[in-house]
């Protein structure tokens, strides 16, 4: 495994600032029922950069997402090994306020997954479970301008998110996770079922988003994680134990033109599948 | 064997013609038997109001059918049938959609293994059992002696309190079919925005559920109504108007069950008397059916 520190390319001439961890990763496994689905990773997920996370199916891509907001805590026999620090403090310490940290560390998910409510309810969503004090209006109308909607849905708040199309469910659900001001986004597979114009409307949203937040994607599509991402991570599944593994993390450019492992050259370029 | 184009040639399916033709059989032994008891229901109801006029059946006060001097005011058997079904309802309805919600989100998967299936043995138990346990342990032991409530000893809100019991399951067990069919991506949606189990509960799950849930309330309401043995053994049999639910009521269906093995003769005012007041009973549910379902619709319009 290489992990450089350079800065990713993108950001160019200036001298890059020390850049600030929001998550860092050391040794996590992460098992469901004792069989270990993603091994031993160590990785470092920089603020305002989109970190992607990319590999064949069953490596272990969302597991480890999920394991950075507590989602796998929903399921009853996932348990998750090794340290997870966020801004420096343990994610996984007793007493750790899981309320709290999805409010941080929000998400988006592969399939839209908008609540059966009206567009503006389901925006709304997280302010009211959390008792976020402001004007509900202009929050909801903050997040759908952020996640580039407002101007499609402004006249229909009222109706429900489920009479929208796939690509602007999904956007919804990014301005629903906007809604509560998180610091991180995580995104698994987010236009997987998009087309190709709702695709590149939600990749050239993430490019903006950077700008405010951290993100971390799973992503099946290489170009994608080529053009938006600052960082990349490839995971392979280990022929011995059926677990995954990360076998490089790098800058994006590196992984995609001068990886140092030959099974992520072979996997960016389509060799292997 | 060769096939006389890309597709082979259209063989006859008789298996499929046979199963075809039994399922429609089978629906329509269902919509004719149906179609039966209305019709006989109709024809003695028919009959009943060339004898009694339809004016003294709605709007008379007392229910005497089998006296020297018969009266037929049906709003005391209504009136214990409402009292009776709404006692139980009270008890039902907040149990049953809080059990649900219990076994669906907060339960571990094993505890919902092991009391599902004990939820739904419940809803087994003969209503005979209940109707005694009612008369013979709840109205004396918990009503007179625990609680020291001051009830007679057929009385409705004993009646009411094990039909509650008694209709629990069923509103539990659908209404947690209900809930645990609306997809995990919704729950995970949620947790994701930071809402807690109960926001996730009853602002997520439960709205996304409604129609089920509805339809949980509704299956149990219809069961309350026409229950009849927990009500013949246990509310008593005079026809009342009041609301005290301490008192003894009779049920429309107590009635029809109680006169109905009784030594009426066939074709006596007393024998059309009953399926007059059964007929008002198969009104009430269906309007209430149809209610329900509008109200459905509208609910799936909003959340679907
Ligand atoms: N809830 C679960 N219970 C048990 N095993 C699980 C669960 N979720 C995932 N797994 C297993 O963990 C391994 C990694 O799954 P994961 O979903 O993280 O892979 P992935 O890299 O995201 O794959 P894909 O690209 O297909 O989404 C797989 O072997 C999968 O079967
Ligand atoms: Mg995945």
């Amino acid at each position: 495994m290489v992990t450089t520190d350079r800065a990713p390319s993108e950001s160019g001439v200036a001298a890059p600032a020390p850049a600030e961890q929001i998550f860092e990763l050391r040794g996590v496994t992460v098992s469901y029922a004792g069989v270990p689905a993603v091994r031993d990773i160590s990785l470092d997920v920089r603020a305002r950069e989109i970190t992607a996370l990319i590999g064949p199916s069953g490596c272990g891509k969302s597991t480890l997402l999920r394991t950075l907001n507590r989602m796998n805590d929903l399921i009853p026999r996932a348990r998750v090994e090794g340290s997870v620090r966020y801004h420096g403090e343990d994610l996984y310490a007793p007493g750790v306020d899981l309320v709290q940290v999805r409010r941080r560390i929000g998400m988006v998910f592969q399939k839209p997954n908008p609540f059966p409510k009206s567009i503006h309810d389901n925006v709304a969503f997280g302010p009211r479970v959390l008792g976020m004090d402001g004007d509900l209006d202009e929050i909801v109308e903050r997040a759908l301008r952020r996640a580039a909607l407002w101007d499609e849905v402004k006249d229909r708040l009222k109706a429900n998110a489920f009479g929208i199309s796939g690509g602007q469910q999904q956007r919804l659900c990014i301005a629903r996770a906007l809604a509560v001001s998180p610091d991180v986004i995580l995104m698994d597979e987010p236009c997987s079922a998009l087309d190709p114009i709702s695709t590149s409307r939600i990749e050239d949203l993430m490019t903006e988003l950077k700008e405010d937040y951290s993100i971390v994607i799973v992503t099946h599509n290489m170009q994608q994680a080529a053009r938006v991402s600052d960082r990349t991570g490839f995971f392979t599944v280990d022929p011995d134990d059926r677990a995954g593994r990360m076998v490089e993390f790098d800058v994006t450019d590196r992984i995609f033109t001068n990886p140092a492992d030959p099974r992520t050259e072979a996997y960016v370029t389509g060799k292997v599948g | 064997m060769e096939a006389a184009t890309v597709f082979g040639a259209a063989r006859p399916r008789y298996g499929e013609r046979l199963i075809r033709a039994l399922l429609f059989l089978a629906a329509l032994l269902s919509i004719l038997t149906t179609v039966g008891i209305v019709a006989s229901l109709l024809r003695e109801t028919v009959a009943f109001f060339g004898d009694v006029s339809l004016v003294d059946f709605l709007t008379g006060k007392e229910w005497a059918p089998l006296f020297a001097d018969p009266k037929f005011g049906v709003w005391p058997l209504v009136n214990g049938t409402l009292l009776v079904t709404g006692i139980a309802l009270a008890v039902a309805v907040p149990l049953g959609l809080g059990s649900a919600i219990f076994l669906s989100e907060y339960a571990r998967p094993r505890t919902r293994r092991v009391l599902k299936p004990i939820l739904e043995m419940l809803a087994g138990i003969p209503t005979v059992v209940f109707g005694y346990f009612a008369l013979t342990f709840f109205t004396p032991e918990i009503l007179r002696g625990a609680l020291g409530v001051d009830v007679q000893i057929f009385n409705a809100l004993s009646a009411g309190i094990v039909m509650g019991f008694m209709v629990l399951p069923t509103i539990a067990s659908v209404a947690e079919d209900a809930m645990s069919a609306v997809p995990q991506s919704l729950r995970e949606g949620a947790y994701g925005l930071g809402a807690n189990r109960m926001q996730v509960s009853t602002r997520v799950v439960f709205p996304a559920a409604l129609s089920g849930i509805v339809a949980a309330v509704i299956l149990g309401i219809s069961r309350a109504i026409g229950e009849t043995m927990i009500v013949l053994i246990a509310a008593g049999q005079i026809a009342n108007t009041g609301v005290n639910p301490a008192e003894a009521y009779e049920t429309m269906t107590a009635f029809i069950a109680a006169t109905g093995k009784g030594d009426v003769p066939t074709g006596s005012i007393g024998y059309k008397t009953i399926f007059a007041v059964g007929f008002a009973l198969f009104l009430m549910t269906l309007v209430m059916n149809a209610l329900s379902i509008r109200f459905v619709r509208r609910f799936r319009q909003v959340y679907e």
